[in-house]
């Protein structure tokens, strides 16, 4: 009897908190009296969030759970995380059991306009690949007209995958599972011939299956997916709060700051590096947050770059190049609107 | 006044009263709350996104499905796979759970023991755990599409399903299921005519063997009749996966699999405190008047023990709704998955969604405590 719709009383308990929790939110002042941040993240996804053997937290989605536990209250490991699939991430935000989602989620119109949702920025411009078995022979995604595909369900990524067949005017079979450990073992064992996600992570999928040497990633990109934070509807100042803690780190990167520089900088006399690390002006004020609060995500987080570099970029195992996530002067897509 | 409260019987109505106001007050101060927080925080309210396009694909589908459906058509896809699924399975683990009750108490050591190590083992394991078991196993041990198993060349299993040719929907196979249907209702009239006649005369009339002749004999006619041509479309093997007939996927077999062996355990439970709760004194004095053995455990011993097994089967009956449910985990496209996952996902509203699937089910085991009710009226031991 315990077993029975053990989602259904989840998302009912979901529907409780929306009818008990009180209209005017100030989640600033929550977090801080609570003494932590809520964060909902993936559940495992290298690169984005994974845990070690010791259960320590690493990931680029991570390090945004952290710089804003550092902007807001001074410390970046006072982070509670939560880990959701696809289908349960906007309910546990939507019910206040987390106050941040940091879990590699596409920005959509929907998303953003009708699920009582707001998108403080994006962490990582991605894009939507396959991956097939080596042994069917396939070179194109335009080859796979009548294959079974694997996704995980409750994402844009089995929204596009139905556009893309539909526009091209293939067929195919869907196997969509909620969990992402059964889409893996859906594609080992065969139930399906193509498994399509994020590309970013088709390569740290693939890393993970039993034989990786027999898989390959095709080249078509057939959607943007532009993966950010997301914070509730109706707390403008907690939006605030989220988007300027990324902000932040962006800002950061194209100043030249960084964690290991950060405190001789404090002595810089250019403005810019001033404001943003509160030794001039008021901006943390402005914010709700004490002046250092950029200080703390530099020194105890690191800048963007450095963020990437560690998590996804060429000192991790991943090895994804910059590409969109470079910063705009030097051709990507990475911008911070001024800190004034 | 006063004196008035003094009653009983009005304090009682008084008392009622009350507390259906106060609960009424409750939901209401509930309902105004909880949608005027949604509203405040920007999520969509109402009903209408049941005529939004849905977007996304489902693997097996009962009624016509693509991305371009709604989402209400959604819903009428996940209701009719919840249906079916537990329809097959409720079939399956009575057949299964009756005859696993009865060998339980067999005489012969063997398999007394062999099916109580049976019952033992698969009620005890949690069901989840077995889904996902059974599924991988399955897509473990079947071979590719290339590979399949083949069956007369027109049937196939490999990992992505078994596919078996598909009558069309023509007048040779309307007749055969009006066939069917009018065999179902010869036999059931034959029945009734048979007991009384045994009643009245003592005279045996071999109903079951009749039964069986018509249930395939009139079919088989009726394949005449119709133009003799089922016009079956079958399976073949195209690129990647194979196409026509009809599939039974891998998801939907693992998950009848699960659920018949594991609710077979409890039901064969119920059947076996239903045979050892009728009296000793019954089956002696069965055999006394010169039944056998299978005449007495058909006469005498099930037609009581039934009474008693049938309400908790039909509470396992209830179980195996709610538990298909549990396919969420292998992607079987049930109410939950496809409704209260994936549409819940894509539009938000949970309280609309999540209401009309707890609805959904509030429904079902209404009527199948309806069911049991009248079950229950209908077996009562009439005393004569
Ligand atoms: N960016 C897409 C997809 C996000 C997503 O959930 N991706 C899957 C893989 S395609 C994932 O992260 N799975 C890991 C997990 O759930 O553990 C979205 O926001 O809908």
């Amino acid at each position: 009897m315990k077993s029975k719709i053990a989602k259904i009383s989840m998302a009912a308990i979901a529907v409780i908190g929306l009818s008990a929790s009180v209209a005017n939110a100030d989640t600033l002042s929550d977090t801080k009296a609570q003494g932590y941040l809520k964060c909902g993240i993936n559940s495992g996804l290298p690169g984005f969030a994974s845990a070690d053997s010791k259960g320590h937290w690493t990931g680029i989605d991570i390090e945004v759970c952290r710089a804003v536990a550092a902007a807001v209250l001074g410390d970046s490991t006072k982070v509670k995380f939560t880990s959701l699939n696809a289908k349960e991430r906007f309910t546990a935000l939507q019910s206040g059991e987390i106050d941040l989602l940091s879990r590699n989620t596409t920005w959509t119109e929907t998303r953003d306009a009708s699920l009582g949702l707001n998108f403080a920025g994006v962490n990582f411009y991605d894009g939507q690949g396959f991956m097939v078995h080596k042994s069917l022979g396939v070179k194109s995604a335009k080859e796979l007209d009548g294959a079974a595909v694997c996704v995980q369900s409750g994402t844009t990524t089995e929204l596009n995958l139905a556009d893309y067949f539909r526009k091209n005017g293939m067929k195919y079979k869907l196997v969509a599972y909620d969990a992402n450990d059964q889409v893996v073992k859906g594609y080992e064992s065969g139930r399906c011939d193509v498994i399509t996600s994020d590309s970013s992570q088709l390569y740290s999928l693939r890393i993970k299956l039993k034989n990786p040497s027999g898989s390959a990633v095709l080249p078509e990109i057939i959607s943007k997916e532009p993966l950010g934070p997301v914070v509730r509807q109706g707390d403008d100042k907690w939006f605030n709060i989220v988007k300027w803690s990324y902000n932040a780190m962006v800002a950061a990167e194209e100043a030249g700051i960084t964690s290991k520089n950060v405190d001789s900088m404090l002595k810089s006399n250019n403005p810019t590096v001033k404001r943003i690390l509160g030794v001039e002006g008021k901006l943390g004020a402005n914010l709700g947050l004490s002046k250092d609060f950029a200080y703390n995500i530099i020194k105890q987080v690191g800048n963007y770059g450095e963020v990437f570099d560690k998590t996804v970029g060429m000192n991790s195992p991943l090895k994804i190049k910059r590409g969109l996530n470079a910063l705009w002067t030097k051709g990507g897509l990475q911008y911070s609107p001024p800190f004034r | 006044m006063f004196a008035l409260l003094r009653d009983r019987k009005v304090r009682g109505i008084l008392f009622q009263l009350l507390t259906v106001i106060g609960l009424v007050a409750f939901l209401w101060y509930i309902g105004t709350n909880t949608v005027h927080n949604i509203e405040q925080r920007g999520i969509q309210t109402g009903f209408g996104f049941l005529n939004g396009t849905a977007g996304f694909a489902i693997n097996d589908t009962p009624i016509a499905y693509n991305e371009t459906y709604t989402h209400g058509r959604v819903f009428l896809v996940g209701l009719l796979n919840t249906l079916i699924i537990s329809f097959v399975v409720i079939i399956l683990s009575s057949l299964l759970g009756l005859i696993i009750g009865v060998l339980r108490l067999s005489n012969n050591w063997l398999i007394a023991k062999l099916s109580s190590a049976y019952i033992d083992l698969f009620r005890n394991i949690p069901i989840l755990l077995q889904i996902l078991f059974w599924y991988n196993v399955v897509l473990a041990t079947l071979p590719s599409p290339r590979k399949s198993i083949e069956f007369f060349g027109s049937i196939f299993i490999n990992n992505r399903g078994f596919y078996v040719p598909k009558p069309a929907l023509n007048s040779t196979t309307i007749s055969m299921i009006v066939a069917v249907f009018l065999a179902i209702i010869i036999i059931f009239f034959l029945n009734r005519w048979s007991n009384k006649r045994h009643e009245n005369t003592g005279e045996e009339f071999p109903v079951l063997l009749t039964g069986i002749g018509l249930i395939i004999g009139l079919p088989i006619i009726a394949y005449f009749i119709g133009g003799a041509d089922m016009n079956p479309s079958y399976p073949v093997l195209k690129g990647f996966n194979f196409r026509g007939g009809k599939t039974f996927y891998p998801e939907f077999l693992a998950l009848a699999f699960a659920l018949t062996i594991y609710t077979a355990t409890f039901i064969a439970e119920a059947v076996r405190s239903g045979i050892e709760a009728v009296s000793k004194g019954q089956k002696e004095a069965a055999a006394s008047i010169g039944l056998s053995g299978y005449q007495a455990l058909k006469l005498v011993v099930l037609p009581q023990a039934i009474r008693i097994a049938i309400p908790p089967t039909i509470n396992q009956y209830l179980n195996i709704v709610k538990n298909s449910s549990l396919a969420t985990a292998i992607g079987y496209p049930e109410l939950v998955t496809v409704f209260a996952g994936t549409s819940l996902n894509q539009v938000g509203q949970a309280i609309e969604i999540i209401s009309m699937t707890m609805l959904v089910y509030l429904v079902v085991s209404l009527a199948v405590s309806a069911l049991l009710n009248w079950i229950n009226f209908k077996m009562k031991i009439k005393e004569r």
